[in-house]
Order: C-alpha cells, then sequence, then structure tokens
C-alpha cells in the first residue's frame, strides 16, 4: 500500500468532500429556484461547529462517533492507498455499526428508530456493494485496487447491470431522498433528525467530515469501473453524483419495505444477473 | 499416536469419577478442573507434534479393540432401546430406526462380513485443529458448567439435582468427539457418532420436563436418521468396496465411492442441523446453557462439519458436491433470515448456527483447497465466539431469569463486565477484524472465482447477519437513565470460562495468521488468506481492535450534559414525558423485528420443502 497516496487522502478527502457538499447545495438551491450559500458554506459550518459546547446525552455518545469517522477514514485509506476492496468494504461496514452503536447508546428515542432505519438502509445497500467488488474481480481478476488500476479494458463495459445497481444503492449511501430513512441534510424530518438528533457541536462536527470522506470513498469506487480511462472515470463519478442530486431533489422520501425490495431487487436482477451473464458468456 | 490414545482414553477417567461426586461442588469442580488441564494439554502436544507435518497413520492390535467396538455398539443399542421404551405405540419407528441400522452393522460384525484393516488411527492436520477446538473451548464450557449448574439449581426448584451426570456426559461427549476425529475406520467413527447423538440426550431431557423429552425424543430420532444412512454406508463399503479405511476409500475412483461417501454426507450434515433437520438443535435449547453451548461450538455439530470436510475431496466438482454446497448455502440464507425475527437470545444463536454451519458446509461442497482453508478458519473462529455468546446469555438468564434481547437494553449499566464480555463475543461473530469476518471474506475471495451462485449467497446472508448482531449488541450498549433492578449479580468460577474465550476470541484472530502457516497451509497449500507477510497482518489486526478501547479512554474537555431530545416535554424522570393529556407517560423502544417478512411461520416451510428437493436430487444426480 502506498503510504503517500493514504496521506493525500486523509488531507485532500474532507476538502473535496466539503466542496462537492458546498456544489450540491447550490445545485439544490437552484433546482428550487433560490440562490443558495456560497460554495464554502459548509466549511464554514463545520468549523462553526467545532468552536461550539461539547453538548452530549453521556459519556461514550461522541466515543463511537468518533470510532464512526475513525474507521471511516480507514476504509478510504485501504481504498486510496490501493489495498484489498473487500477488507475496505468491510472496514465501512464496521464505520457503519459504529454510527448505529453511537445512535443506540444515546436512549433517546427518535434516535433509536433512526438507528433501526440505519440498520435497514444497511441492509438493503451492503450487498450491493460487496457485489461490486465480486463482479470487479470477475473483469480484472483481482481484489487488490492497485492491480484493478492497472487493467487494460474498461470493467464497465463488462458489468454495465452492476454499475446501474450500485448507483441505484448509492442513493441510500449518500443519505439522499427518497432513501433518507435514517437521517438527511433537509429538514423535513418526522424524525427530527433521526440518527442525528442527539449530535451536537463537535459529535455532529465528526459526522459532517466522515461523511465527506464517505462520499469520496463512494466516488471512488464509481471511479473504478473506469479504471483505464482516468478523465471519463473523474467525469461519470460526478456525473453520477449530479444524477443523485437531481432524484434527491425530485423525489420524497419513501417507506423502509419499497428501500429494502427496491434495492434488493435491483441488486439480484441488475447486478447478479450481470454476473451470470459474464459467467455463461465465458464459460 | 500417544497423544491420540490419551486424548480418547483420558475423559472417561472424569466421566466415570463425576457419577459419583452427586451434589459434592467442591469435588465436581476439581476434577473438572484438574481433567480439563490434562486434555486441553494433551490437545496441544499433540499439536506441536503436527507442526508443519502432513497426515500420518498409526496401526494398532485392532483384534482385541475391535471386539471392544462391537460390544459398545451393542451396549449402545440396547442404551436407544431402552430410551424408546415409554414411547407411544404410533411412535413404532424410532425403536424400528435403532434396530435397523444396528441388527445391520452387528450382523456383519458378528458374521465377519466387515473386511479386515490395519490402519486404525489417522491423525493429519485436520485432526489437530479439530482436537485443539474440542479440547479447549470445550473444557472452557466444561469449567463453566459446574459454576452454572449449581446457580440452575438455585432458581429452579422443581428440578431434581443430577448436575454430577450431566457434567459427566460432557466428558462423555469428548471421549466420543475425540474418537470421531482420531478414527480412520468407518465402523469405529460409527461407533463414537452415536455415542454423541446418546450424550445430546442425556442432556437435553436434563429437566425431565415434558417439553424437553419431548425435544430431546426429537433430537434423538432426526439424529438417528442421519445415523441409519452412516449405517448403509458402512455396509455399502463392506459389500462392494471390501474396505472400511477411509483414507483409503477417499483415494479410490470417484464414480465408485460416491454413494458411500454421499451416505456419510448425508449424516454429517444431518449432524450440523442443515435444513430439513435445523429442528432438532432448535429443541436443544429447553437444556440447560452448558450443553447449548457445547452443541453448538465445539462437539455435535462440529463432528458434522468434519465428517464433509473430511469427504470433500471426491464431492469437489461433482454434481452431487454442487448440491451439498447448495443445501448449506440455502441453510445459510434462511438460518441468518429467520434469526432477524427472533427475540429469544438463544433462539437468534442457534438460528445463526445453523447458518454459519451451512456456510462450512458449502465451503465443504465446493471442496478446492482454498474454500477448505476457509472452512477450518470458521471452523475456529465459530466455535470460540458462539461458545462465548452461550455461556454469557446462560450467565444473563442466572442473573436476571430472562433470555429476552428486549431485557437485556442497557446492559452495560447494570452488569457493565457481562456486557463487554457479550460485545467481544457478537464482534467475534459477524464485525471486522475479528474472525468470522475474515474467514467470510476468505469464503468470498475464494467462491468469487467459481459459479456466480455462491457469492450471492454469502453476500446477502452476510448483510442479514450483520442486521440482527448490530441491533442485538446496540441493546446490550445503551446507556439508560433507568435505576438498575436488583439482580443476583454474582458470577464465581464461571468467569474461568467466560474471561478464557473472550480473550480466546481475541487471541486467535491476531495468531491466525500462524495457525495458517503451521497447520493450514502444509495440509491445503498456501492461499491468499494467508498473506506471506503475517508481521504486517499482525500489525493490522492488533491496531484495529485497539483503535475502538483506545478512543474510550480519550478525556474529552467540557463535556456538557444534556437530556435526550423527547419533542420538548422531558420531565424530571428521565424515562418519561409529558403526554398530550398533561400526564406522565413513559417511553419506551423495542427493536425491529420485520416479522412480516422474516418469521418463521413464513420462511420454515418453504426451506424445508426447497431443502428436501435438494437432498432427494443430491442422491439422483450422480445417476444422471
Amino acid at each position: 500500500m502506498e503510504i503517500f497516496s493514504i496521506i493525500l487522502y486523509i488531507i485532500l478527502a474532507p476538502v473535496a468532500g466539503g466542496i462537492i457538499a458546498g456544489a450540491d447545495r447550490i445545485i439544490t438551491a437552484r433546482m428550487q429556484s433560490r440562490v443558495g450559500p456560497p460554495i464554502m458554506q459548509p466549511f464554514y459550518d463545520v468549523l462553526k461547529l467545532f468552536s461550539k459546547q461539547n453538548l452530549v446525552v453521556n459519556r461514550f455518545h461522541v466515543d463511537y462517533v468518533l470510532c464512526f469517522l475513525i474507521f471511516t477514514v480507514i476504509s478510504g485509506g485501504i481504498f486510496f492507498g490501493g489495498g484489498n476492496l473487500l477488507l475496505c468494504i468491510f472496514a465501512l461496514i464496521v464505520a457503519n455499526v459504529f454510527l448505529v452503536l453511537a445512535a443506540y447508546c444515546s436512549n433517546s428515542p427518535y434516535t433509536l428508530i433512526g438507528a433501526e432505519r440505519e440498520l435497514l438502509q444497511m441492509l438493503a445497500a451492503e450487498p450491493m456493494l460487496l457485489l461490486t467488488a465480486v463482479a470487479l474481480y470477475n473483469v480484472t481478476g483481482t481484489f487488490d485496487i492497485s492491480d484493478m488500476l492497472k487493467t487494460t479494458h474498461t470493467p464497465f463495459l463488462y458489468i454495465p447491470g452492476v454499475f446501474v445497481a450500485l448507483s441505484y444503492v448509492l442513493t441510500i449511501k449518500l443519505r439522499k431522498s427518497p432513501f433518507d430513512l435514517s437521517t438527511s441534510h433537509h429538514a423535513h424530518q418526522e424524525l427530527v433528525k433521526g440518527l442525528t438528533t442527539e449530535m451536537a457541536g463537535p459529535s455532529l462536527g465528526f459526522f459532517e467530515l466522515a461523511h465527506w470522506y464517505e462520499t469520496i470513498l463512494l466516488l471512488g469506487l464509481i471511479y473504478l469501473f473506469f479504471a483505464n480511462m482516468p478523465i471519463v472515470g473523474i467525469i461519470v463519478a460526478l456525473a453520477i453524483y449530479f444524477v443523485e442530486i437531481l432524484i434527491d431533489n425530485i423525489n420524497a422520501r419513501i417507506k423502509w419495505e419499497l428501500m429494502l425490495k427496491s434495492a434488493w431487487i435491483v441488486t439480484l436482477i441488475l447486478g447478479v444477473g450481470n454476473l451470470f451473464v459474464l459467467y455463461f458468456l465465458s464459460l | 499416536m500417544d497423544w491420540a490414545t490419551f486424548l480418547i482414553l483420558f475423559p472417561l477417567i472424569p466421566t466415570v469419577l463425576l457419577l459419583f461426586t452427586k451434589k459434592n461442588y467442591e469435588a465436581q469442580k476439581w476434577i473438572v478442573i484438574i481433567s480439563s488441564i490434562l486434555i486441553i494439554a494433551g490437545s496441544i502436544g499433540l499439536a506441536i507434534q503436527q507442526v508443519g507435518r502432513g497426515g500420518d497413520f498409526y496401526y494398532i492390535n485392532a483384534h482385541a479393540v475391535n471386539g471392544l467396538v462391537v460390544f459398545g455398539d451393542i451396549i449402545v443399542a440396547l442404551v436407544f432401546l431402552y430410551i424408546c421404551r415409554n414411547l407411544p405405540y404410533k411412535k413404532y419407528w424410532i425403536p424400528l430406526l435403532v434396530v435397523v441400522q444396528y441388527g445391520l452393522v452387528i450382523f456383519y460384525d458378528l458374521t465377519g462380513r466387515m473386511p479386515e484393516m490395519s490402519r486404525y488411527i489417522y491423525i493429519d492436520n485436520l485432526t489437530v485443529i479439530m482436537g485443539l477446538v474440542i479440547a479447549i473451548v470445550g473444557c472452557l464450557i466444561a469449567i463453566y458448567a459446574v459454576g452454572y449448574m449449581k446457580k440452575y439449581h438455585h432458581h429452579h426448584h422443581g428440578i431434581e439435582d443430577r448436575s454430577h451426570q450431566f457434567i459427566s456426559a460432557i466428558f462423555l461427549f469428548f471421549f466420543a468427539m475425540f474418537g470421531i476425529i482420531f478414527s480412520n475406520s468407518v465402523a469405529w467413527i460409527y461407533f463414537f457418532w452415536e455415542i454423541t447423538t446418546l450424550c445430546s440426550f442425556i442432556m437435553i431431557s436434563y429437566s425431565r420436563t415434558e417439553e424437553a423429552k419431548n425435544n430431546a425424543m426429537r433430537a434423538v430420532w432426526m439424529l438417528l436418521l442421519g445415523g441409519l444412512a452412516f449405517s448403509f454406508g458402512i455396509i455399502y463399503c463392506a459389500d462392494t468396496l471390501k474396505s472400511l479405511d477411509l483414507q483409503q476409500i477417499l483415494t479410490m475412483k470417484k464414480a465408485l465411492v460416491l454413494v458411500p461417501i454421499l451416505l456419510f454426507c448425508f449424516a454429517g450434515m444431518n449432524k450440523a442441523a442443515q435444513f430439513p433437520f435445523g429442528n432438532w438443535l432448535l429443541g436443544a435449547m429447553v437444556a440447560p446453557t452448558p450443553s447449548s453451548a457445547l452443541l453448538h461450538s465445539s462437539t455435535m455439530v462440529k463432528a458434522g462439519v468434519y465428517l464433509v470436510i473430511r469427504c470433500s475431496p471426491i464431492l469437489q466438482d461433482t454434481a452431487a458436491g454442487a448440491i451439498v454446497a447448495i443445501i448449506g448455502g440455502v441453510s445459510f440464507l434462511a438460518g441468518a433470515a429467520i434469526a432477524i425475527s427472533q427475540r429469544n437470545s438463544k433462539k437468534v444463536l442457534a438460528y445463526s448456527t445453523i447458518a454459519n454451519l451451512g456456510l462450512i458446509i458449502l465451503c465443504a461442497g465446493v471442496g478446492t483447497p482454498f474454500t477448505l482453508s476457509a472452512a477450518l478458519l470458521l471452523i475456529i473462529f465459530h466455535a470460540v465466539a458462539k461458545a462465548l455468546m452461550f455461556i454469557s446469555v446462560g450467565s444473563v438468564d442466572n442473573a436476571t431469569y430472562s433470555q429476552d434481547i428486549e431485557d437485556m437494553y442497557g446492559m452495560v449499566s447494570n452488569m457493565p463486565m457481562l456486557a463487554v464480555v457479550m460485545v467481544i463475543g457478537i464482534s467475534g461473530m459477524f464485525l471486522a477484524p475479528f474472525g468470522m469476518l475474515i474467514s467470510k471474506m476468505a469464503v468470498l475471495e475464494a467462491l468469487a472465482t467459481r459459479s456466480p451462485l455462491f457469492p450471492p449467497i454469502v453476500i446477502f446472508g452476510g448483510s442479514m447477519m450483520l442486521f440482527f448482531w448490530t441491533k442485538w449488541m446496540g441493546h446490550l450498549i445503551a446507556v439508560t437513565n433507568k435505576v438498575p433492578p436488583k439482580l443476583n449479580k454474582e458470577i464465581g468460577i464461571e468467569w474461568i470460562g467466560l474471561a478464557g474465550l473472550a480473550i480466546l476470541t481475541i487471541v486467535t484472530v491476531i495468531i491466525y495468521p500462524l495457525i495458517g502457516e503451521w497447520w493450514v497451509i502444509p495440509m491445503y497449500g498456501q492461499c491468499p488468506m494467508f498473506s506471506e507477510n503475517i508481521e504486517l497482518t499482525i500489525g493490522i489486526m492488533i491496531v484495529m481492535m485497539i483503535l475502538p478501547p483506545l478512543s474510550f479512554l480519550i478525556h474529552w474537555k467540557n463535556l456538557v450534559y444534556t437530556e435526550p431530545y423527547l419533542s420538548g416535554v422531558n420531565l424530571e424522570d428521565k424515562t418519561k414525558f409529558l403526554s398530550s393529556l398533561g400526564t406522565s407517560k413513559e417511553w419506551s423502544f423495542k427493536n425491529y423485528y420485520l416479522e412480516k417478512y422474516f418469521s418463521e411461520g413464513k420462511l420454515l416451510k418453504p426451506t424445508i420443502i426447497f431443502t428436501i428437493c435438494l437432498w432427494v436430487l443430491m442422491f439422483f444426480m450422480e445417476n444422471l
């Protein structure tokens, strides 16, 4: 693994993630005929959060949130350091589990419902993430990201179904409407703020920071589908993010049952189906 | 060889001694502790002797011992018939199962139709790993059982105290398990095989309640079906193959030996509680917890997967082998899915056992060296973590008189040490960097190149496991504002078992690359999960495990404590809020169980029907 690129990721990912979040807010505002905040607004917000009082419901809450951040960074570090893709996804799952545990530990009803919904979101999204790793393995013959980047053919051409299905569950992972069940950036919440209800000041800052790291990591996953064409890869990753913003703005939140069913059906038909087609073509 | 003989025969001494210690807890304690130390020492001695070696055969003077095994068969058959004495008439088929299988085997024995053989004991690294698991995990459970049974009788007044018999049965179990793994003669394996069935009957029926008796009887007839298949396998080997030497059979032509091997696999998967036979394992939870811990982790079910792994060289690349793998996969999926809808902690554990064993069977059915290495890792990690989970659930039960997961809400405030132990156990079951996840990753890597059918099974099952383990763990670590109820928190000698297994859960993760280098690689060859850079792997594991506890040591400055948000209608009492009618109301929260989709009623029946079809298909497949 490349120490240099890991350090680069740790420093640059929050910057890029913050800028993407800022652009997200501007684009969303334009879609809603508003002007929107300046692009640097997310940075101002998070910096301000860290200068606030550390309001907690109990001593351990902020530790779990910190673990969420740490493991998200580890997961991203494995990814951008060229490590094992499966290990990277499992580390991301651990990070997510810590987020859920933080919610459980707070003993607050809104947060607890948020925790259950976050678990449902994981149940809906994780299969597709892991299946993406398996699919990329089938095309490139390796789980090591550093070797995947050396591939000479474009994985997307072999596994377009997997790509579409991954984009579908990306809406869940990025906490965008209609799948923002556990928490969201918007204020229209029957759950108050769900999972993040009890986070305040620095701990909410950690959460935001982790979200930026996670966003960059997920976009990196999209990039892998065009590993041999760097520029196309970056453009497609940004385009997918734009589509996610669009979906976010034209959909209302749905119930968990529809999310789980649709995510699994998409995973099974487009994801697993694509693998079968690939298997029979290569026989 | 000496170690093997010692390990098989020695457990008989405590078995007999313990029978004379009725209500003498002090004597029980010392007998169990001393014998456990000796058994563990024996297994480690054997392991050290085998480091880096392949398989070794041992020849022993068989005639005398063979006679003993036949005599033992007759005794076991009589005991089975004795168990059946009170059955209603319409259940005549249960004793019939005994009569048919033992009738056949003993008839062949006595009329000299069993072929002669000379290699009775076979030791390779698979045996070594099984031996370590049985000895270390099993003995820690045995020590735990001494303390547990005392408390069990403290709050189960109606039940006669026969704990000496119970613990004695545990050691009889070790005798049978060591017998199964060291024997190379299928007739010998069969003898020990049926003793484990007998032991599980003794344990499950311990409380002598109606439910316990019924469940024990169900376990017996379901397991006897496996025994029946086993005896047919032996007869086939004796008649057609003219050999009872398992290692020799495994080197014969696939087409020739597929029938007996499939019969053995049937017995193995039946013992490993794969669907449709999962029911006996679920019924076994009425027994005192140490027996569940034993049946689910190091013994019994592991004997089943051991046999399937032994047979896997024949299964590899056959259609029947693929169906074995699919049955394992279906059990994995169904077990994980049904566990989501269970509230009773022991039931969650039982379903997760079925699921994890399914995964091991899946690996064995595919049968490449890589998947077999993964299966071995799964056996080790699953035994340790599952034993830990069961005995901690037992201790919670002794303290709170409840097995309901909802009642464990906020346990970290009431019983912090026990909660920490359980969190380690649950992490061991599904979280990186702990064992089961390493193995699942290995399974996924091993299967990724093969048929696209298997990776999705592993992925979906794993995601469902994530769901039910996390919500359980969340309940444990919730920090509540409630005043803890008065609990019977005293835990004595059980701490040896609890702490021992908790430490093992962590240590096995750190040393697994070494286990790989010493025993797995010499047997199955190098594979990607045991990377060549052992120090780096160990380093990463330790860092990932140490980070979370370290973060809890951070001393945050300026923490300002506040109340959970209750829409602004908080009351003085933190568990209540002001309702719209102006009265105070308690708020409460229960986990999601998604019963609409994952309940037993919805999933059990289709699974059973589907798997029965698969089993039938498995036997016809090789004729196609």
